[in-house]
């Protein structure tokens, strides 16, 4: 199963990400209403993408009074029917990472749906900050790198 | 939409704000940023104005495509009449704040007027407020940005503010936003100053509507992947224009110890490579792929811990060859230091080379110098004239006052000295063995300035064939070294640099410092697909001349003439000492360089005083200037 893996020392902080999925899925530049979006430390220098983590054991799906929240196993991806939510905002206050949007013109709420398997985003991404591919390769490169420094301390 | 940002008119005498909206038909002829700025500027600023008078206007435009996803939609212009040239003011800003100024529903806002007490301006989602600022007025140019958003109570505010020199109303102060982006030229923030007017913050959620979302998505993914498959994108990406340095000394094309060589020996430590023991990693402005702001942590000196973003090429020649050091952490104490008290690195940089040479040729009074070792090299001189200039102090005073106030201190004979056109420093580039680049810096309308016109990639000995696609003419020279043909290639940048900053994309990626980025033709298609109005290449070119023409109306109506249009006196007498054996012992022929002058003013349609000609006015559709449409 695709994932949509978040390497932040990689990110540079520009922001088109938010740009092109807002493009995409709002057809305007609209970082507000963007599904990812880039929290910064801007005196640090440390900026951090955030967008939904599709869980496993989602709880915006569980508050939800209506059940509106299921998920999609083909893309591993947590959905909401809209014909089915009220906009009560209970799953924008349950989610942990606060990547649940509201769109207050439809009442409606908005989160990250991996563009249907293509994101958007992950195209946009020069520094490949953000990829999108098997969740299990995600940790692969980082394991990786720390075996290679492990490897260069024993060797020291 | 993408065209329906208004423009906020600001009068801080009396504390009102009126909102309006911008006539298509200006958007047309201007389109946005520097566009819209040389309109406005031209429209509400009196002739003879005084810079640091209540009646200067000071106006900051978001570009057409700031904010929205093309290539580095980043940029904004803030412009007013200069007070450091008195002619025409105005710098371009990256970062994020032009992006918010649109989301919070402006591409303009003038401001005019003087408030009693320090304010600033929160804009917000279509409103405009002026706020008390008595309890930002002191503080520095990162401080300041962080404060208003711990005030404002959002993290995402993007603020643009004065350092110290600003409200000092030293006369190269700029405007800063985020930890190093600046409006740097031309002394925006000492205008600022003037009105009292310490910050403007800005936060939006209001959407850019997009044309054709989805054609624009796709052709902006080809865009991109064409400016990043070039050399220069990934060069940039590694080490910003910091590798410029490393072309330039080793040529000798750069001004060392203020104007005596150009070549630096033993300059290991300026190099780009140099950089590599602080940096941390690179940062990008706003919709930027390619993130050429290193971002790093001074690990020892006098700054010890502070984190830091930059420095530029500029600052390299500044705090380097200029004074005659060659330290990186010098660089980076310098670069940390100007950016919080909100000073042009490069206006510094050569004041003080300046300063340095003046005292080895003992034209510097005693008194003025006092205990500062003024010795080539000295970086605590350095450091300690950066603080001096910032808060005017002693001879930082003089000095804060910019190359013509300076000069009007310490004497006529100090003039030869200084390597200025229009009041204002040239980079720390030798443009003697460049006829091109010579012409670039004498006829800029902001003085001498490597960003208005300068074809660079005249350096590159590119086959005339590949020239002429480019610029568009058959026949031209692919020998930087001789003076046959460049009035063109400059006429030619200069447009498209105007036009790239109307648009407010980043010169970065147009045809600037390589020959394969994107030009008219591309941001034509991006801008029907992004505003939906439609331009030929052609006619965004002639956006580009008729800003241009605009710009140069407002200096002739304060007075500019031929005359200004010249390179400093050393250009003329005395030859490059150092360099490759092509660009050693090179000086700019005068009468050549006349003739490079006639020819650049027979191009635009200009007289031979450099006045535009009616029928060239009314070709561009100035005729009827001022117009006051907005």
């Amino acid at each position: 199963m695709k994932i949509l893996a978040v390497d932040e020392k990689r990110c540079t902080g520009c922001r088109l990400c938010e740009l092109v999925c807002s493009v995409r899925h709002e057809g305007a530049a609209d970082p507000a209403r963007a599904r990812i979006q880039i929290v910064k430390w801007e005196e640090e220098g440390v900026y951090l993408p955030m967008a939904c983590r599709q869980c496993e054991d989602a709880p915006c799906a569980a508050v939800c009074p209506v059940n509106a929240i299921g998920r999609d196993p083909e893309l591993g991806r947590v959905t909401t029917d809209h014909d089915l939510c009220i906009g009560c905002r209970a799953c924008v206050s349950a989610c942990p990472f606060g990547v649940l949007g509201f769109h207050e013109d439809r009442g409606k709420t908005f989160r990250c749906d991996l563009c249907h398997g293509d994101p958007t985003c992950v195209k946009f991404c020069e520094t490949r900050a953000l990829r999108y591919e098997e969740g299990d390769r995600v940790v692969a490169g980082r394991r990786r790198a720390a075996a290679a420094r492990f490897r260069q301390a024993v060797a020291e | 939409m993408a065209l329906n940002r208004r423009i906020a008119y600001v009068d801080l005498s009396a504390g009102s704000v009126e909102v309006r909206d911008v006539p298509l038909e200006l958007r047309r002829k201007y389109l946005g940023g520097r566009g819209m700025d040389a309109y406005l500027l031209y429209n509400h600023v009196e002739p003879g104005t005084d810079p640091l008078g209540p009646d200067n206007a000071l106006v900051l435009s978001a570009g057409l495509l700031s904010g929205t996803p093309a290539p580095a939609g980043a940029r904004c212009q803030i412009s007013a009449k200069s007070p450091l040239t008195g002619l025409l003011g105005s710098a371009n800003m990256g970062g994020f704040f032009g992006p918010e100024l649109r989301y919070a529903g402006f591409d303009h806002i003038v401001i005019q007027g003087r408030a009693e007490k320090p304010v600033y301006l929160w804009v917000h989602n279509g409103s405009v407020e002026i706020r008390d600022a008595d309890h930002l007025w002191g503080g520095d140019a990162v401080q300041t940005q962080t404060r208003l958003r711990e005030e404002l109570g959002d993290p995402d505010v993007k603020v643009a503010c004065i350092g110290v020199a600003g409200e000092n109303q030293v006369r190269f102060a700029c405007v800063r936003t985020g930890i190093k982006n600046a409006a740097g030229r031309t002394g925006m923030g000492a205008v600022m100053g003037s009105k009292n007017l310490k910050a403007v913050a800005v936060r939006g959620t209001l959407p850019i509507r997009l044309a054709d979302p989805e054609g624009a998505l796709g052709y902006l993914e080809e865009l991109v992947d064409y400016i990043q498959s070039s050399k220069y994108a990934e060069i940039m990406g590694k080490w910003g224009t910091l590798f410029i340095f490393d072309v330039t000394n080793s040529t000798g094309l750069i001004r060392t110890r203020n104007f005596q060589s150009n070549q630096m020996p033993h300059s290991e430590d300026l190099e780009c490579e140099a950089m590599d023991r602080y940096t941390m990693g690179m940062a990008a402005c706003f919709g930027c792929t390619m993130h050429c702001r290193h971002k790093y942590v001074l690990p020892e000196g006098r700054f010890r811990g502070q984190y830091g973003e930059g420095p530029e090429y500029t600052s390299q020649g500044a705090f380097g060859t200029e004074v005659g050091a060659a330290s990186m952490l010098g660089v980076l104490e310098a670069n940390q230091l100007v950016n919080l008290h909100g000073l042009d690195t490069l206006e510094v940089g050569s004041m003080i080379g300046w300063a340095m040479e003046l005292h080895e040729k003992g034209l510097l009074p005693a008194e003025l110098v006092g205990d500062l070792d003024l010795r080539w090299g000295n970086l605590d001189a350095v450091i300690r004239l950066i603080d001096d200039i910032a808060h005017r102090r002693g001879l930082g005073d003089v000095l804060a006052e910019g190359p013509k106030g300076a000069i009007e201190r310490l004497g006529p004979e100090t003039a030869y000295y200084n390597i200025h056109v229009k009041g204002m420093s040239n980079l720390h580039s030798d443009e003697r063995p460049t006829p091109s680049l010579a012409l670039n810096i004498a006829t800029s309308t902001r003085g001498a300035d490597h960003l208005r016109s300068r074809p660079a990639i005249d350096l590159y000995h590119l086959p005339p064939k590949v020239l002429e696609r480019i610029y568009g003419k058959p026949g031209l020279s692919d020998d930087y070294r001789v003076y046959e043909g460049k009035p063109w290639m400059v006429v030619w940048q200069e447009r498209l640099y105007a036009l790239v900053d109307a648009l407010g994309v980043c010169k970065f990626q147009s045809v600037f410092l390589s020959p394969n980025m994107p030009k008219a033709e591309e941001y034509a298609r991006v801008l029907r697909l992004v505003t939906g109005l439609e331009f030929t290449p052609e006619e965004l070119m002639e956006i580009g001349e008729r800003v241009t023409t605009l710009e140069r109306l407002f200096n002739l109506r304060e007075g500019a003439t031929r005359a200004d249009d010249d390179l400093p006196e050393r250009y003329f007498t005395e030859p490059t000492p150092e360099g490759l054996p092509a660009v050693r012992g090179k000086c700019i022929d005068r009468d050549r360089f006349e003739a490079m002058l006639d020819e650049y003013y027979d191009l635009h349609g200009w007289d031979r005083e450099g006045r535009p000609t009616p029928e060239t006015l009314a070709r561009l559709g100035l005729d009827a200037e001022p117009t006051r449409l907005v």
